[in-house]
């Protein structure tokens, strides 16, 4: 396998090609494609090597954003860092994503939220930031990176909007709920060992509003973006000849997977709903009793105390409905998104081994510029299996975050729950003593005969 | 399921007893909860009647309703219908006081039977609350509950019903003596007959006379002009709270039911992951135990409901009893009335003056006068109307009194019934709420254990 990055770079650090090994061990090179990161830090077993030096702290080689379809240098060498890389204890670079605000426009109203950056990596210029965006800085951050890493993982945005049993866009609930999502999304990226260190993450970050706008509008152009788009299409129709195992079980997972989360989140939908229904109709109970209390002599103070237990039952359900539709939801939620977008990486590393097959066919086929196609065969073969391996790893990096959201968020909720039995146990066993003492300690015993 | 009627409180001999259908011998071991030697006689004196003395006839029974079942057989519109018939049991308790187990007098009734027996009680004894029946038709349903008659729940929840209703009756100082009462436990046939030729539907006070009076009244007693409201307030609020009570039970019923969603998908779920499938196996099987958990609690629920029912039906006795007095004082009144007209009539025709118009003082202004000895018949005859008048009112005035004092004291006995009643209802459903938290909080607590293992 040969390492040529150099196709269709324009101006590229001198690189030395001497130290260039095959194996996995191999030394990181410049890539123009993931707009030369900082390695030096990830790098625990490689070898010390001269071509070390090439990665100086100056983070702008090339605007590599306009080079997308470019080989990365060594795929060998960027599963070896980004292998290694753990959730790291010294997170170097905090985002908080806050303050929703209301813009008017004479043609639309949008939120726009504060983005708060803090970081200690060297690449970026200071060590504070603080800008505004909006949704769709958000989506267009999500497709550059998509562009650069077409097989990575990442964590999906929330919805556009949702449609089912939402009235107003800008209701309270969904700008919050739209807003954690949001926080989550940038978090995953600062997390990611490659994702973070892409130059439009950074730009997103750091450059106020007009200089974003013009970053923006760098960048392939509308016709050089509908060739990707074409190309891509094509290589969906005409498919791949054989899917590896190891994605052949990836697909079915994730076909499961989505299946499944989606039940889930249908089901928690459905109990939020019934338990609303349930908040409403006891929400009446407690009226009625102090009512009744109206008639009585002997009995007002048991009804009243009826009365006050069900109103206290009636808040506590209020909040448990809360944490339901606040906690679990979105994360439910989130991980349906996540089904799709897995199901988007597993058919883009799909057009990549179609785009290659295809040549190949080519070759074999077709009376043309042997040596050229060859070249582009091997670009192409390696950008597969470049693809492939970072999926790989970043699946299994997928995988733990997913059980680690999915386990804190299911254990949340089981303790949110018994807090709110216990509440309610409380309630009752106060209006138990209060009128019949008696009873709670007979209670009392029992429970300590049935042990 | 059977449930013990804690709220029939018992005399110290008579006792309650509640049996499986012909099964093993749990009747003798729920016997034996009940005879409760702890049970103070003062205690239980309470709620007997105002006699106070507890020496109802039946003292000496044992009365349970323990079986039911369907029959069929021609009705008295010679057309073939099926319908449910209960078995009652009796026994002699100092039969059993001595440890002797005989075996119990048993017959059949139908529901129609017990509707006879109390229709007669409201009659022969109208200055009583009487027990009420329960519920004819399954009303306040929720949707689970079948609202059909042949319901094997609704059945059962009625056998209790009628039990109950027996229980009280026999515990009752006055109704308990019954003769009817006492036929109606004992003897299987011709016991309608017996009933019927009481002659009682003759003494039974026409609705429509019943109520004229309640509108024509002048001075009800104001007690019991409270009481009506009061019971008029009960029916109302009792029927509202069923109502409720029905939506919030279909609501939890569909919370508990859709958690069970949970526990499928999980057990799908797990069959996928590796790390995590264990944990979602485990909490599946809970959240399938917290989904079936409802179906105990919302019948422990329908108890709570029964006892609410029983007392929504109260009010409607309640209202009897004072539509009773209505009528007697009406009675009263027109009677008085009627008195004060005839001695005007008196007057009038002893001293010649009409203050009144009447046909007859213008005839005879228009026709002549009449004869001294005309006058003299007339007056004679009115004389004996005015004894017969104020030997009337004497007598429906002491029926009035005498109805307001025995009606009240049964009045009182029933507040008192009912203040205890409601509120062990009350605390009984406060014991239901606090058994559904525990059981919550330990499905929700293993299923947590599964989480965090995952």
């Amino acid at each position: 396998m040969r390492f040529a990055a150099l196709v269709g770079c324009n101006s590229l650090h001198p690189i030395s090609m001497e130290n260039e090994s095959l194996s996995s061990a191999s030394t990181p090179r410049c890539n123009p494609a993931l707009n030369s990161p900082d390695f030096s830090r990830h790098m625990l077993e490689l070898d010390e090597d001269d071509d070390l030096e090439v990665f100086s702290k100056d983070a702008t080689f090339t605007d590599a954003s306009s080079i997308n379809t470019s080989l990365p240098t060594s795929p060998g060498s960027m599963i070896n860092q980004y292998r290694f890389e753990e959730e790291h204890d010294s997170k170097d670079l905090f985002i908080t994503v806050g303050d929703p605000e209301s813009h008017v426009t004479a043609i639309e109203t949008f939120i726009t939220y504060r983005i708060v950056t803090k970081t200690t990596r060297s690449e970026f210029d200071s060590c504070e930031y603080e800008v505004r965006r909006r949704y769709q800085d958000f989506l267009w951050l999500k497709g550059k990176l998509e562009e650069a890493h077409p097989t990575l993982i990442i964590h999906p945005l929330p919805e556009k909007f949702i449609m089912k049993g939402m009235v107003e866009r800008f209701n309270d609930d969904f700008i919050e709920t739209r807003r954690k999502a949001l926080h989550k999304f940038l978090n995953r990226i600062a997390d990611h060992p490659i994702l973070s260190s892409n130059e439009d993450f950074k730009v997103f970050l750091t450059a106020q509003a007009w200089e974003l706008t013009s970053h923006k509008k760098q960048g392939p152009g509308l016709l050089s973006k509908m060739g990707e788009t074409v190309k891509a299409v094509a290589a969906s129709v005409r498919g791949i000849k054989q899917r590896p195992e190891e994605f052949v079980a990836m697909n079915d997972y994730v076909e499961s997977f989505g299946q499944k989360i989606g039940m889930m989140d249908k089901i928690t939908q459905r109990i939020i709903k019934e338990q609303r229904e349930y908040l409403e109709e006891m929400k009446e109970c407690g009226p009625v009793y102090t009512l009744w209390s109206a008639s009585e002599e002997e009995l007002v103070d048991i009804l009243k105390g009826m009365a006050g237990c069900i109103d206290n039952c009636c808040k506590a359900t209020e909040e448990q409905v809360g944490d339901l539709s606040e906690g679990l939801l979105p994360v439910l939620h989130e991980y349906v998104l996540c089904a799709e977008t897995l199901k988007a990486v597993l058919r883009r590393r799909d057009n990549i081994q179609a785009e290659y097959e295809s040549k190949s066919y080519t070759l074999a086929n077709k009376k043309a510029d042997r040596d050229v196609l060859k070249d582009e065969i091997e670009q192409l073969e390696d950008k597969m299996e470049y693809a492939n391996k970072m999926l790989k790893v970043d699946w299994e990096r997928w995988r733990k975050n997913m059980q680690s959201d999915l386990k804190l968020a299911f254990f949340d909720i089981a303790e949110k729950n018994v807090a709110y039995y216990e509440k309610c146990l409380a309630i009752w066993e106060t209006f138990l003593t209060t009128e019949k003492p008696e009873l709670v300690l007979e209670k009392d015993t029992e429970d300590y005969s049935q042990k | 399921m059977r449930r013990r009627l804690s709220q029939v409180q018992q005399t110290h001999d008579t006792t309650i007893y509640v049996s499986e259908p012909r099964m093993a011998d749990s009747g003798s071991e729920e016997a034996a909860v009940i005879e409760n030697p702890e049970v103070a006689p003062e205690e239980v004196q309470q709620d007997i009647g105002g006699t106070g003395d507890g020496s109802s006839l039946l003292k000496k029974m044992e009365i349970s309703v323990s079986e039911a079942e369907k029959r069929t057989g021609k009705n008295t519109m010679n057309m073939q219908e099926t319908y449910t018939v209960y078995l009652i049991e009796t026994r002699s308790v100092e039969a059993l006081n001595e440890g002797q187990s005989p075996a119990p007098d048993t017959l059949w009734r139908r529901y129609s039977e017990f509707e006879l027996l109390r229709n007669y009680l409201l009659v022969t004894y109208s200055y009583i609350v009487v027990p009420p029946l329960p519920e004819k038709r399954a009303e306040f349903v929720w949707h689970k509950l079948s609202a059909d008659n042949m319901d094997p729940d609704f059945v059962e929840r009625r056998r209790i019903g009628l039990e109950n209703f027996l229980l009280r009756i026999s515990a009752h100082s006055v109704l308990s003596k019954d003769n009817i009462f006492y036929l109606f436990l004992t003897q299987e046939n011709g016991w309608k007959d017996v009933v019927y030729d009481t002659g009682f539907q003759a003494k039974a006070d026409s609705r429509l006379k019943a109520l004229n009076a309640t509108f024509r009244v002048k001075n009800p007693e104001k007690r019991f002009t409270e009481l009506k409201h009061y019971s008029d307030e009960l029916q109302s609020v009792i029927s509202h709270l069923l109502r409720v009570r029905a939506r919030v039970a279909d609501r939890l019923y569909g919370v508990y039911k859709v958690h069970g969603n949970y526990g499928r998908v999980f057990s799908e779920w797990s069959a996928i992951e590796k790390e995590m499938g264990d944990g979602l196996q485990s909490a599946g099987h809970h959240m399938d135990a917290y989904a079936a958990s409802v179906d105990d609690i919302l019948e422990e629920e329908e108890h709570y409901a029964d006892q609410l029912k029983e007392y929504l039906f109260y009010s409607e006795a309640l209202r009897a009893v004072c539509r009773k007095h209505e009528l007697l004082q009406y009675e009263l009144e027109v009677t008085a009335l009627d008195l004060v007209s005839k001695k005007q009539q008196r007057e009038e025709l002893a001293t010649g003056t009409v203050r009144t118009f009447s046909l007859k003082g213008m005839t005879s202004k228009l026709f002549g006068q009449e004869t001294p000895e005309q006058r003299e018949a007339k007056l004679k005859v009115l004389e004996e109307q005015i004894t017969e008048g104020e030997e009337f009112v004497k007598s429906k005035t002491l029926e009035c009194e005498e109805y307001v004092q025995n009606s009240w004291i049964d009045i009182e006995r029933f507040k008192e019934q009912k203040n205890q009643d409601l509120k062990e209802a009350l605390i009984s459903y406060a014991v239901m709420q606090i058994s559904m938290c525990k059981k919550g909080i330990q499905v929700w607590t293993n299923a947590k254990e599964c989480f965090s293992k995952m």
